[in-house]
């Protein structure tokens, strides 16, 4: 994959892609402390698809696809992955369903205490492949030409850049072939130039490994490159869905003020 | 807002007319704050109870982190040695330095390598070497594990089908349970030879006569409980030190309070279980 020579938008590619529903989300409601931040959402990710989630900070996109993954339980609704609601899996279904599962933290939450190969090689031990020393050496090679930086292989985190450090993160996310990709604020943080680049990987991504994608932002560019569907939360609460043509030509105040 | 008289003249209950609804108000919320206080240290207890619980399990579950185990050995053990070195030969020299001019006056300056292994060994060494890993050891690991918190390492660990409480708690409790008495008994180890070195300072004792009179006056009643109760002081500093850490809260101000705490509490809880060992061994004695 080559960074430079990818597309500027992508939300024209999706039409050739299946309508199967990957992750289904009905009327899920998450309380803290008898504090609501999500009520009643309701959302599906189709296969091959970039699904980007808009909204204002505090308005439950994070807390929203830490329950995709398992992280928070949710009160009230549905979430089925592959067919079955995630609060009734039992701890070994969690695990199988999270081994095809890649999430992109908002901090990258590398392991401070590993060198950038030991980070690439602990989801990949953990994945059940049962593969070689040299399998695996070739992996993590292949994963860090992917993210553009091999020659960090042995260094530690604290020795890289934010963005090298969201690239690395992306890399073992990508490591064991997931076939869904949650972004938490993949740019956040990020100088222009970089988030750009993120951006362009995430599609790179999305073609290569035909990963079925939630890309949760509040950066626009981001959301433009990427996204092939749109959904907005505010006050925890579904706010309008659509393609990104709907959002851009929107004279919805709320959706106005985002895109202009 | 006063509430209306319910008695108007009534001389057995006067104190009515000064009720107000916000002194009730007032009274509903004091009583709402401490069942909540109340509740919330039920709920501690409760998490405390159930962290130790799922320590247990992973404990003897199949998948243990070996790799990571022997890692944290080396954190634990190898790194503290320097630090035990010191604590150990400090103890033994100020002993020897502070008891022989009291023996020299009761003539019983023979009894001085007896005196000092039998301190070292039944209590200075455990509960001296037992602080000082709490403070090193107990607040590196709740920061270590705060800090894991915060930036959301733990729950990367997660998503990797990794469970946290076996990679990261059940290796460091096991790694802190079974390196503290050791670091212990070379704590011990060190003080005697430093206690020898003070004895020479102004008299004249051979190593070897000062070794047979020290091992001659320690018994099975002194070693064996001092060697058990060091196997509680790791695990307390351990279950302490992870259970601080693993429930920091999100904030980077949190990481501090974690490793604070783990210090504090763990250093008192050293106390306490010597303290119940203290009161074991002499009922054991008797």
């Amino acid at each position: 994959m080559n960074i430079e020579n990818t597309q500027s938008l992508n939300h024209n590619t999706f039409n050739s892609l299946s309508n199967d529903p990957v992750i289904n989300i009905t009327n899920v409601a998450k309380a803290f402390a008898g504090v609501p931040v999500l009520q009643d959402v309701s959302i599906q990710l189709y296969k091959g698809e970039n699904l980007v989630v808009l909204g204002k900070s505090g308005t439950g996109k994070s807390v929203l696809i830490k329950c995709i993954a398992g992280l928070l339980r949710h009160d009230k609704g549905t979430i089925d992955v592959f067919g079955k609601d995630i609060k009734t899996m039992r701890s070994r279904e969690i695990d199988e369903y999270r081994q095809k599962l890649g999430f992109l933290f908002q901090s990258g939450a590398l392991y401070d205490s590993m060198t950038v190969k030991q980070n690439l090689e602990f989801p990949l031990v953990r994945s059940g492949k049962k593969l070689s020393k040299k399998e695996m050496e070739l992996k993590i090679n292949e994963v860090l030409e992917n993210v553009g930086l091999p020659e960090v292989i042995n260094k530690m985190p604290s020795e890289l850049s934010g963005g090298m450090r969201k690239r690395i993160s992306l890399a073992r996310t990508i490591i064991v072939d997931p076939l869904i990709m949650l972004y938490d604020e993949p740019t956040t943080g990020l100088d222009p130039v970089t988030s750009d680049e993120i951006s362009t990987l995430i599609n790179d991504v999305q073609m290569k490994y035909k990963t079925s994608s939630i890309i949760i932002t509040h950066d626009i560019k981001c959301a433009l490159k990427t996204a092939n569907r749109i959904v907005m939360l505010h006050e925890g609460m579904l706010y309008r869905e659509g393609n990104v043509d709907d959002f851009e030509s929107s004279t919805d105040p709320m959706i106005h003020s985002f895109f202009h | 807002m006063k509430i209306k008289k319910l008695i108007p003249d009534s001389k057995v209950i006067p104190k009515l007319r000064t009720v107000t609804v916000e002194s009730i108000t007032n009274v509903g919320a004091k009583t709402v704050a401490k069942a909540e206080a109340t509740g919330n240290f039920l709920t501690d207890v409760a998490d405390v109870f159930l962290f130790m619980m799922l320590v247990l399990r992973g404990t003897f579950s199949r998948k243990f982190e070996f790799r990571e185990f022997l890692r944290q050995c080396f954190q634990i053990g190898v790194k503290t040695l320097p630090l035990i070195t010191i604590t150990g030969g400090i103890m033994g020299l100020v002993l020897t330095i502070q008891s022989r001019p009291v023996l020299v006056d009761f003539g019983a300056v023979s009894m001085l390598p007896g005196m000092v292994a039998v301190s070292l060994i039944r209590e200075m060494g455990p509960v001296i070497t037992a602080l000082i890993c709490a403070g090193k050891i107990g607040s590196g690991i709740g920061a270590e594990l705060g800090s894991m918190k915060v930036t959301e390492q733990i729950d990367a660990m997660e998503v990797s089908s990794t469970n946290p409480i076996r990679f990261l708690v059940v290796t460091r409790v096991l790694a802190a349970t079974l390196m503290i008495p050791l670091l212990v008994l070379y704590a011990d180890m060190f003080g005697i030879l430093a206690s020898w070195g003070g004895a020479n300072i102004k008299g004249d004792v051979t190593f070897s006569l000062f070794i047979a009179q020290a091992f001659g006056a320690i018994d099975f009643l002194d070693l064996f409980p001092a060697v058990i109760k060091t196997f509680f002081f790791g695990a307390v500093i351990g279950m302490v030190g992870t259970y601080k850490g693993y429930h920091a809260g999100r904030g980077t101000e949190s990481v501090g309070k974690a490793a604070n705490s783990a210090v504090v509490l763990s250093s008192l809880l050293v106390l306490v279980v010597d303290m119940i060992a203290v009161q074991i061994t002499d009922m054991m004695v008797l």
